[in-house]
């Protein structure tokens, strides 16, 4: 893997200062930083072929067209995905589940028919399914975990019935970095003829994805949690599934032949791309997904694990501090509060030294209940971040509790 | 004082700090030293949207002045609040209606503040403007309770 000081100088972002100190990111689990060659992607887009893809017959419509194909191939090979009609670029994470919430329910779902999620999902993967299912009079039914914030395995078993029609569940919590068991919640839910959808927003950029190896239905993720630009996402689904399904919105591009009687549609995966497409984004996620496999996904995880298990040890060693998430399996991402100190007061404390951190719910306010809690700050971290970093943290986290002492 | 005398007072005192965490302190402190609420007002009724820590505000009127109590579960927003309340509180609801905040831009508190705690920030002077405008209208010394 490349030297850290290499790594950290392909981000211009990383080199700003804040408030007269160095910037200190730690808020990658809301989004990250673009590495150049990401920037530089999505300029050539706009500077040198610019054309609307799968439309113009001429040249620069299909040199766009064959960048945004390019793009989807490689997001193919990133994921493992076996077919290029099983990728579907959606705006986002969000986009995607409420893509497959919506086509799925107008599908599949009738009166008192069963989801499960678990307590751990963001915003994003509850509430398109409560909409679906407020539409279809379906129930929601909810996988608990325990005080490490680790789900209730057992637990999820009992939860299928008759009525189960769909699993999904994230592959890391947002909220606590607890990574979920998602190839035994597969394996289960198959084992009962039940699809599963895996968000992976917090996943994907953390280490190696194979959907083909989970043998997952639905695998979604953002472009911008994995050094791409915002407005990118994707969505994965096995083409039984996906060919079964009704479109998610009309527009151009998405049809085959349009009469006012009747419209048929395009073939997959053009079926659930309606409209203008992101594709300068597309094309720079295929960039920022060749950015991490350059860089090595197996040493992204080591490299974070590493940071993971250095944050764990300082912030530990502070008295007052405590962690909301102690499962020995999670990303690089940790959840604390101080003493009786509002999340938000430290929020902004640590902002004035610099150091960049989320506070609040974390769009998860399930988990916030979970613990009896209103909020947390979190710290995500990823390979770009430093030991020193942490290290600052740790003093500006001890400044803190001794200015609201 | 009038409004404006206070709001130099404070921007007088802001200045003696160039950091800001010295002014943070200030707040800090503020944020302690603000009188405890009642815990009745702490209700939903009370409570002011818009901020990421809670603040619930409560005005009392006299059929003269409206004095404001209010409290935050967040320490800094509770030194704003503290700020609010000495440059609003007891004041007739033409002045709460015709102030011009000056002091927040000028102690810097809109830039430095977060975007959502600025709308907090924000929210709260909308707040007690929105109440002052209600008692004006009201036009007697009822109590304010229920009503918004």
């Amino acid at each position: 893997m490349k030297d850290i000081s290499e790594i950290r100088a392909d981000f211009p972002l990383l080199q700003r200062r804040i408030y007269d100190k160095p910037l200190i990111y730690f808020d990658n689990g809301a989004t990250t930083q673009k590495p150049l060659c990401v920037l530089d992607a999505v300029r050539e887009v706009y500077t040198n072929y610019n054309g609307n893809v799968h439309r113009g017959v001429h040249a620069m419509s299909d040199l766009t067209s064959e960048a945004y194909e390019k793009a989807r191939e490689k997001v193919r090979l990133f994921i493992n995905a076996g077919k290029r009609e099983e990728i579907v670029f959606t705006s986002g994470t969000t986009g995607s589940i409420n893509c497959i919430a919506f086509s799925f329910g107008e599908r599949y779902i009738k009166p008192d028919d069963e989801i499960i999620l678990s307590n751990l999902e963001h915003h994003a993967n509850i509430v398109p399914w409560q909409m679906m299912c407020e539409r279809k009079g379906a129930i929601l039914k909810v996988i608990p975990v325990n005080d490490n914030g680790e789900i209730l395995f057992n637990e999820y078993l009992k939860l299928f019935s008759k009525r189960t029609r769909i699993v999904a569940v994230t592959q890391a919590s947002n909220a606590l970095g607890t990574i979920l068991p998602v190839k035994k919640i597969i394996k289960a839910a198959h084992a009962q003829n039940i699809p599963v959808l895996i968000d992976g927003a917090q996943g994907v950029q953390h280490g190696i994805v194979d959907v083909q190896a989970l043998d997952c239905d639905f695998y979604v993720f953002s472009g911008h949690k994995i050094y791409g630009p915002t407005g990118t996402g994707v969505l994965y689904g096995k083409e039984k599934w996906l060919s079964e399904l009704p479109p998610y919105q009309g527009g151009g591009d998405m049809v085959e032949k349009v009469t006012f009687d009747k419209t048929t549609y395009n073939e997959l995966p053009f079926k659930f791309e309606a409209g203008t497409m992101n594709y300068a984004g597309a094309i720079g996620l295929g960039t920022a997904l060749d950015y991490v496999t350059n860089l090595g996904r197996e040493e992204i995880a080591l490299r974070e694990k590493m940071l993971l298990d250095h944050a764990t040890k300082r912030l530990s060693a502070i008295n007052e501090l405590r962690i909301f998430g102690n499962s020995l399996n999670k990303i690089s991402t940790i959840s604390f509060l101080l003493r009786d100190i509002h999340q938000y007061d430290t929020g902004m404390i640590l902002d004035k030294l610099g150091i960049a951190v989320r506070t609040g719910t974390h769009c998860a306010q399930p988990v916030m209940d979970r613990f009896g809690i209103e909020g947390t700050v979190r710290v995500s971290m990823c390979f770009y971040n430093t030991i020193e970093e942490i290290d600052v943290l740790g003093t500006g986290i001890e400044k803190v509790i001794s200015m609201f002492s | 004082m009038t409004i404006n005398e206070v709001q130099d007072n404070i921007i007088e005192e802001f200045s003696l700090f160039d950091d800001w965490m010295d002014k943070y302190n200030v707040l800090i402190d503020m944020g302690k030293g603000l009188p405890v609420i009642d815990p009745k007002f702490k209700v939903k009724d009370y409570l002011i949207e818009g901020c990421q820590s809670k603040v619930w505000l409560h005005p009392e009127y006299d059929g003269n002045v409206i004095s404001f109590r209010a409290d935050s579960d967040a320490i800094i927003t509770r030194g704003i609040v503290a700020l609010l309340i000495k440059v609003l509180s007891g004041r007739t609801p033409d002045e709460i209606i015709k102030a011009d905040l000056y002091f927040i831009d000028r102690i810097g508190l809109r830039q430095n503040l977060s975007p959502t705690r600025s709308n907090g920030l924000l929210a709260m002077v909308r707040q007690m403007k929105l109440y002052a405008m209600a008692f004006k209208a009201q036009g007697t010394g009822h109590r304010a309770q229920g009503i918004f």
